[in-house]
Parts: C-alpha cells; structure tokens; sequence
C-alpha cells in the first residue's frame, strides 16, 4: 500500500506540470513509493500508482521496466551502485569492485547475506573526475580506495 | 581559468544566491523586468557571442532560439538538459552544484525571449546533491521575487521547475528527454517535426544543455564580444572541460576555446610517471579516439578537433596512457552503448549487441579472425540508420579504436592475451632482472 505521506509527496510532484498531465510525474512517484517499499516494486505497487496517477497500467509498467533504477526484486537495504565506465576503469575500479565482492562475499546484482548491502555495476554516474566511484543513497563516494570502502561499509547500519 | 561559468567557484559559497548577485548574478533578468532589453537585443548578442550549444552537438544558441515561433500564441517551454550521462562528463554537475543561479537566470532570459512562461530543468536521478542545491537556489530567487508570474508587476512571467530522470543514458538526446518528461519510456522522437514546433506536450520547446543556459547571463550583462573573444574564430568563449582517465588529477576545467590540447594535459597533472601518452578521447565516449601525437597538436576547439579527426562533443577529455588495454577499454565502452540502447531501432538495439558480444568474446581470448572486419561491418550497418545519433555513437569508438591499435586487437586474437599486459609483464621481468 501507498502510504498517505507518499502520496502527498506524489501529488507535490504533479502541481509542475499543467494539467491533465499527472502523467509526467510517474517517474518521481515511483521512486517514492520504492524508496517506501525497501528499495524494489512490485505489480501492486505499480497498479497503485496507476490508479493514483490515472494511467493505463502498462503505461506505468513501461516507465517502471525501461529506467534503470527501479528493481523488481528485493535489494540490501543499501545499494551499492559502482560505476564501471570508462574513466572509473581507467583508474582501477575493476580491481575495487572485485575487492568489494570479496570482503561483502557477495556478487554483483546479489544481496549479502546479512541483506545489509547489494551491489550493482553500472554505468557512468557523471562524477568521472572522481573515479573510482560508487553511489550509495543519494550520496556519492570519490576517489575511492580499499581502505575508504572499508570506512564507508563499516558505517553502513 | 574559470571566467565564466566556474566564475564563484574559489568563493566561499559559490552557489548561494549572495554571492551570484555580488559577481552581477540577475543583473540582466532586472534589466529585463525593467522593460531595458528585448528579445531583438538579446539574439543579437547571443549571435555575436558565437555562443555553441555545449551539450555536444555545437549547434549556434542565437539560431536555435531564434527558431522558436515566439509570437504564436499558446503555451511554449523552455527546457534544460541536466541529465550529464556521457562517459566521461562532469562538468554539469559542477556547475549544477556549485553556479545553479546562472542556469536559472539563463533559463529565464531563454523564456523572455522566447516567449515561453514555463521552464523545466530536467535533472538525472541520481544526481541528487545538485539537485537539492538547485531546488535551494530555485527557492531563494522565488522567494527575491525574480520569478512566478507577472514579475515585480512586470509583463513578464517565468515559472520554472526540476524535473527528476531515473537513470537511463538516451534521455540526453533532446526528445527522449521531451518523451521521459512527459512521463513515457525515454525513446527519441522521429524529426521532423522539430521541438520549436512540436515539443513538450505536442507545444513549442527550445532545449539547451546546463552550460549554454550557464553562459547566457555572462554574454548579456559582459557583452557578445567580450564571450566571443575569450576564444577563437568560430569558438566564441570558454568551455568546460572534464578530463579524466590517466592523468595525476583529474578534475574539471574552464578554459578558453583554443587551448592547446598540451595545456589541458598540464592542468590535469599530466601523466603518472613513467607513462607515455597513448590515445585520447576529446570528447566524450561516442566521439571518435584520437593518436597521442594528433591529440598532442590540436587546440580544444570546434575546428581543430574537427580537424584532428574527432568532435568536440561535451568536452570530456579521456586520457589514456600506455597501461590501457584497447580491447579491454572498447569492450566496456561496447557494453555501455549495448545496455543504454533504448531498443526503438532494429540497427541499434541489435547492432550494439553484436558489438558487445563479439568484442567479449575476443576478450574472453575466444576471438576469430575475421571478427575484426565483422566489428567495423556491424558499425557501419548501425551508423546513419537509426532515429537517433545513439547508433553512431556506438559504432564510432569501435571503428577508430581499430583503425588506430588493429595490431593490438589482431594480438589479443592471436594469443588470447593482450599485448598491453604481456608487454608490462615483460617490463617488470626486465626490472626484476
């Protein structure tokens, strides 16, 4: 379920745009709800947001599947997305997410046992003068070394 | 360095509103409240000004704007495209963060002249830091009075909003961004027609990147001439650059148009020691890879780089030394280009797939012999045959890096190794020794 504080925000969101264009605000209202629900969305979610937003369903399931980052699975409770373009690479964060996945004992894509954290590559976050870099939260980790990542994953609660 | 959009960054709040007005921030919007400016004035100067959207294709800001049927009645919209996702760009974010004020003042003249009362600066999702220092900034000039409706009891209206994306590459190409903005999947448009015409919710929309709409108060309060002359025929002004890959510090950089190549290299601390310079990337990862020594002769300008062989794209500058596997590097660049394909075009969605896998597969030291020529063929069946420029992106870097390292590729097929990482394994023997 939508909770009433979500859809408040959701409805903050449609006042930008003119209307009988709601619509606009489907990519926003479903980062909301996600961020509601764990990190992921499901079909009803979705539907809800559908509903809320008086949208053809599919047209929602379009958006939520085309955009990288909705999940449709569970996630860690946080998500560690490591960039691994070009700029990254060329300053070793190949080596890093290697590092990573064997400290977290975990895959890229999978969640730690603890379901603590799970970790995605992905692609170019805009922040290439400071690669190595990963975005954890709204927040994004530069110039990234093995004894940082040992700092920013201990304080990870 | 850093005369114009970088102006405010060695002060100590460089992004509050105080300090864009006490460098001349909104001096042109209240000129313009105040009935001193029109929109004839304002083209004149931008054209003056040589001023090249900065987004990546260079197109002349004055024209574009003055494309717009400013006196057609009904809504129009103006547009900016935040959502910096090149490989190898960060300027925007920068400026985002750290000179949001100049991006709205932009915007807003963009509107006079325009003509459009309502602006949407459509921010990438995960670019959250800028975009809570913009909806701050955007607060703190409501709140002056600068924007809303009927300004300061002027004729004038602006309304301006952020739009959040959710990650996906192709929403910088303009009218995927129009589709996404209105709430779809980010595919591109079919042109024509043009956004002037039909745009945002089917009105008349002008989209310029962050850095044009940065620039535009600059140009207007300091003079066409005076932005013309910081850089060359051709290149009016400063432009930022990222650079990025194998350099001692990588960072962003504001400088003139012009500036040799060499020069930037300088900035950015040159190469690690010991190194020597391999290729280089002038503009981002869709723009094609250049030799050591063109690179090395070029100045960062439209027609050099154009010359050198390469674009000047969103000036992002990737610096690779002689470390730097070209299989290995292309084949991410491949499966970047493969992932981010919206799927729209048959050429494109597949193509970048045959690209992807073939390059794996030599890296995975599985590759034939005439992979090469399939690669090259695969691109050029891509290129010019999509909707958008995306297709040719991806087909791009691997034509040029095999045209300028296919010894380095025929290797790796050869030995099922690469020859970068065989040759510095010979180096430290030879250390050892």
């Amino acid at each position: 379920m939508i909770s009433d504080q979500a859809k408040k925000e959701i409805d903050f969101w449609v006042t930008k745009y003119p209307e009988g264009r709601q619509s606009s605000a489907v990519m926003q209202a479903l980062t909301i709800v996600q961020n509601e629900n764990n990190g992921s969305l499901t079909g009803e979610l979705m539907q809800e947001v559908a509903d809320h937003l008086q949208m053809p369903s599919i047209s929602v399931q379009e958006v939520a599947t085309f955009y990288e980052n909705y999940n449709h699975k569970p996630v860690g409770k946080h998500i560690i997305r490591f960039c691994h373009n070009i700029s990254c690479m060329l300053n070793g964060s190949d080596d890093l997410i290697s590092y990573l996945e064997e400290k977290l004992q975990v895959k890229t894509g999978e969640i730690s046992k603890d379901g603590l954290v799970s970790v995605k590559k992905v692609e170019c976050l805009g922040a290439c003068v400071g690669g190595p870099m990963c975005q954890i939260g709204d927040q994004y980790h530069e110039h990234l070394t093995p004894s940082k990542l040992d700092n920013i994953l201990d304080n990870l609660k | 360095m850093n005369e114009v959009c970088f102006k405010n960054l060695d002060k100590e709040n460089p992004a509050s509103f105080a300090t864009y007005e006490s460098t001349g921030g909104y001096k042109v919007w209240r000129k313009i409240l105040n009935g001193e400016l029109t929109p004839e004035d304002i083209l004149a100067e931008l054209k003056t000004s040589g001023l090249r959207g900065r987004g990546g294709a260079g197109f002349p800001t004055g024209l574009k704007w003055s494309f717009m049927p400013r006196n057609q009645e009904g809504q129009k919209y103006v547009v900016c495209n935040s959502d910096e996702g090149e490989p190898g760009t960060c300027h925007d974010r920068d400026i985002l963060r750290y000179n949001p004020h100049a991006v709205i003042e932009g915007m807003a003249i963009a509107g006079f002249v325009m003509n459009a009362t309502v602006g949407y600066n459509y921010i990438r999702g995960e670019f959250m830091e800028p975009y809570y220092r913009f909806e701050e900034a955007l607060k703190d000039a409501y709140d002056a009075g600068l924007l809303g409706k009927s300004i300061q009891g002027s004729a004038v209206s602006f309304d301006l909003y952020t739009h959040l994306g959710a990650g996906a590459y192709i929403c910088g190409e303009e009218t995927a961004l129009l589709e996404s903005l209105e709430g779809k999947k980010g595919q591109p448009r079919f042109k024509p027609p043009f956004p002037a015409n039909v745009g945002l919710f089917g009105k008349p929309t002008t989209i310029n990147n962050t850095e044009t709409f940065a620039n535009v108060p600059d140009i207007l309060s300091k003079g066409g001439k005076w932005f013309a002359d910081l850089g060359v025929e051709n290149s009016g002004g400063t432009k930022c650059f990222s650079v990025t890959g194998n350099v001692k510090n990588p960072a962003n950089f504001e400088v003139p148009m012009g500036t040799p190549f060499s020069k930037l290299l300088e900035l950015a601390g040159g190469l690690k020691e010991g190194r020597t310079l391999k290729a280089v990337i002038p503009g981002g990862s869709s723009t094609p890879l250049l030799s050591a020594d063109t690179a090395m002769n070029m100045t960062m300008d439209y027609d050099s780089i154009a010359n050198a062989g390469s674009m000047l794209g969103a000036g992002s500058v990737i610096i690779m030394d002689d470390t730097t596997c070209m299989v290995k590097t292309l084949t991410r660049l491949a499966h970047f280009y493969y992932d981010e394909s919206c799927g729209q075009c048959t050429p494109c969605r597949e193509g970048t797939g045959w690209l992807y896998r073939v390059l794996q597969r030599i890296l995975d030291g599985n590759g034939k012999n005439e992979d090469l020529d399939l690669l090259v063929s695969v691109g050029e069946k891509i290129s010019g045959n999509t909707i958008c420029a995306l297709g040719d992106a991806a087909a791009t870097p691997v034509e040029s890096f095999i045209r300028h390292f296919r010894h380095e590729f025929e290797y790796y097929i050869k030995h099922g190794r690469s020859i970068v990482e065989s040759e510095h394994h010979l180096i430290e023997e030879e250390a050892i020794v």
